[in-house]
């Protein structure tokens, strides 16, 4: 990864945004975002670039081993990475079991950016009993491991792909809530922000206008870095039954069934599995670069 | 510090009270009568009464509330509802299981993450270091549940002595056994069905253990005591062991206490890959038979021993580190 072409965006000439020199010279946010990018743009187009049906069974190939790109010398499209317990083609299921994995994390994150951001805010701004209360509730959210907490959600609210991205938003609220509010904190006293009050704003204007202006860095950082905690609790979510429920398409769910043909089908496992930890992998590099780039402070915590 | 042990303990009981009410509301509003899951299609109306009135399903949910948490204070979470069994006595029996096999994962992800942490940055920029310093970046990423899939189909399927599911004697049990009968066997029983369970749960922390020793080790070997050490003629590994890594391993054990905690969650998908009979799996299993008692007693006790957890973790930096002091 060495020769990416952030090493080309070196040379002298200080045209352009600077923020984005920054991001381009450091090299886990160029890996990650070449990730990513590769990976949505296979999700997005995922329906015409299958090589075969997804969904069509056929018992003569149960967990048929996988065939490569080249068979006796002609292109192969048939069953590249074998086949699943139905003779469904493992790579047309990876490709559409990508929508289901980015969709997750995109909603789930969004959702818990949208009340992480305005809890966090709030109780940062107001302080007082309601900075105690909505404290307290991340507390009582964080004091149960993530994933038992999701799994307690989902249980409730009836396993499907919905309620496992309720439970996963749910799940990561607190930690946005916590940094927003400690940013939040930090700036209510800046002289900027005793300006702007000066001039009359309200403070809904000075809270999610002003001040948050300011704060959206670190909650950048960790809700990238967030994501690739969604996919994976997903993943697990499917994988135990209570995510996406069939015909849907979710590479935890692929793992589930692969896990009754351990022995004489290992492939199946083998690519859904790998597929998540590259998502991850795209995920945690943006992250870690991001928070190189924008933000120091978090780097040392 | 006897006062700030207090604070915590105080708050730790008001935190783990809102745990309570949370699962408790979460069972509560699941969907499916529960007595008529456990009676069947044909149930009377009568029976599935005096069924309700037993467990208290009749009476209001702030009530039943109460009547739960005090029980549980006194140690009774109540009966499950498909094995006729006490809550208390299922969890207790799984709880040393789980516990077990998070404390195991930890000792493997220290053992083989620092060592290697260090021979990275000892042997800086060669293929040991990018070799495990990629590996390290994989072993973040990977799901550990799918690690364990891979351990089995890799591995435990092509190594015979290795089972591929299932618990041996317990460590106590292996330790008696060796201690009184010089009984070698119970140990090994116990090290072979822990260890691909225990190695796929450690996976990510051994990486990030990784990670952090070789990153931190190496800025700790660019400060001036060190090349002081070196400028003395000491020879190279006793800077590194002797002076160096100790102060290097203190971010390392930040990040092992506050992912200790993590384990004890992780390890509910791990111990449905490899059957391991631990809470974790008891939860699952409870949810899909809609096992209300079982799942809020053991989601609560698991949430005990996560707070509780932390809170040994929180309390150990001030021994290791006489940096840190707590008002």
């Amino acid at each position: 990864m060495a020769d990416m072409p952030a090493a080309v965006v070196v040379p002298a000439p200080r045209r352009g945004n600077p923020m984005l020199r920054k991001l381009l010279r450091n090299k886990n946010v160029v890996a990650g975002s070449v990730i990513i990018s590769l990976l949505l743009i296979v999700a997005a187009i995922g329906p015409w670039i299958t090589p075969m049906d997804p969904y069509r069974q056929d018992i003569w190939e149960r967990y048929a081993a996988p065939r490569g790109l080249v068979v006796e010398g002609q292109l192969n499209t048939q069953y590249i990475l074998g086949a699943d317990e139905l003779g469904r083609d493992l790579l047309s299921r990876l490709i559409i079991g990508a929508r289901v994995s980015l969709m997750v994390g995109f909603i789930a994150t969004s959702i818990s950016l949208l009340f992480g951001v305005v809890l966090g805010a709030i109780s940062g701004y107001v302080g007082g009993w309601v900075d105690n209360v909505i404290m307290r509730l991340m507390d009582v959210i964080l004091a149960l491991p993530g994933i038992l907490l999701a799994i307690a959600i989902v249980a409730a609210l009836g396993p499907n792909i919905v309620n496992a991205m309720v439970a996963i938003a749910v799940v990561r609220i607190p930690q946005i809530a916590r940094v927003v509010r400690s940013d939040v904190l930090a700036l209510r006293e800046e002289e900027f922000v005793e300006a702007v009050k000066a001039l009359g704003q309200n403070h809904v204007v000075v809270l999610f206008k002003h001040i948050l202006m300011n704060a959206w860095a670190p909650t950048l950082v960790i809700a990238t870095l967030g994501m690739g905690t969604a996919i994976v609790a997903e993943a697990a979510l499917s994988f135990l039954g209570l995510g996406a429920q069939p015909p849907q398409i979710s590479w935890g769910r692929m793992l589930s069934v692969g896990r009754e043909a351990i022995r004489s089908a290992p492939h199946v496992t083998l690519y859904p599995g790998l597929a998540i930890t590259i998502v991850v992998l795209g995920f945690s590099l943006l992250g870690d670069g991001l928070r190189d780039v924008f933000d120091r402070r978090l780097k040392d915590s | 510090m006897l006062q700030y042990v207090l604070r915590r303990l105080v708050s730790l009981v008001f935190i783990l009270l809102g745990v309570s009410v949370l699962v408790f509301l979460l069972v509560h509003l699941a969907p499916g009568d529960p007595v008529r899951i456990m009676l069947g299609e044909e149930a009377t109306v009568e029976d599935i009464e005096r069924l309700n009135r037993i467990y208290g399903f009749d009476q209001p949910l702030p009530v039943q509330y109460l009547r739960w948490i005090g029980n549980a204070l006194r140690g009774d979470l109540g009966l499950s509802i498909r094995q006729q069994l006490p809550v208390t006595q299922l969890i207790v029996e799984r709880m040393p299981a789980t516990i077990e096999l998070a404390l195991w994962s930890l000792v493997i992800a220290i053992g083989v993450g620092i060592p290697l942490g260090v021979l990275s940055a000892v042997r800086r920029n060669t293929w040991i270091d990018f070799g495990s310093m990629f590996a390290a970046l994989i072993g973040v990423a990977a799901p550990n549940f799918w690690v364990g899939l891979i351990l089995l189909s890799q591995v435990a399927l092509h190594v015979a002595w290795l089972p591929i599911g299932g618990r041996g004697p317990s460590f106590l049990d292996a330790l008696l056994a060796l201690v009184t009968r010089f009984d070698g066997q119970v140990v090994w029983d116990h090290v072979r069905y822990m260890l691909l369970p225990a190695l796929a749960l450690g996976t990510s922390i051994m990486a990030l253990i990784t990670r952090l020793t070789r990153s931190s080790l190496l800025e700790v070997l660019g400060r001036d005591y060190v090349r002081t050490a070196r400028a003395k003629g000491l020879r190279g590994l006793t800077v590194v062991y002797g002076h160096a890594l100790k102060n290097a391993l203190l971010p390392v054990v930040t990040v092992v206490g506050v992912q200790f905690g993590a384990l004890l969650g992780g390890s509910i998908v791990i111990e449905v890959v490899f059957s391991w009979p631990g809470v974790g799996r008891l939860i699952v299993n409870a949810i899909s038979q809609r096992d209300f008692p079982v799942v809020q007693g053991s989601v609560l006790m698991l949430a005990v021993v996560f707070a509780l957890v932390n809170l040994l973790v929180d309390l150990s930096y001030s021994l290791i580190n006489p940096r840190i002091r707590y008002g």
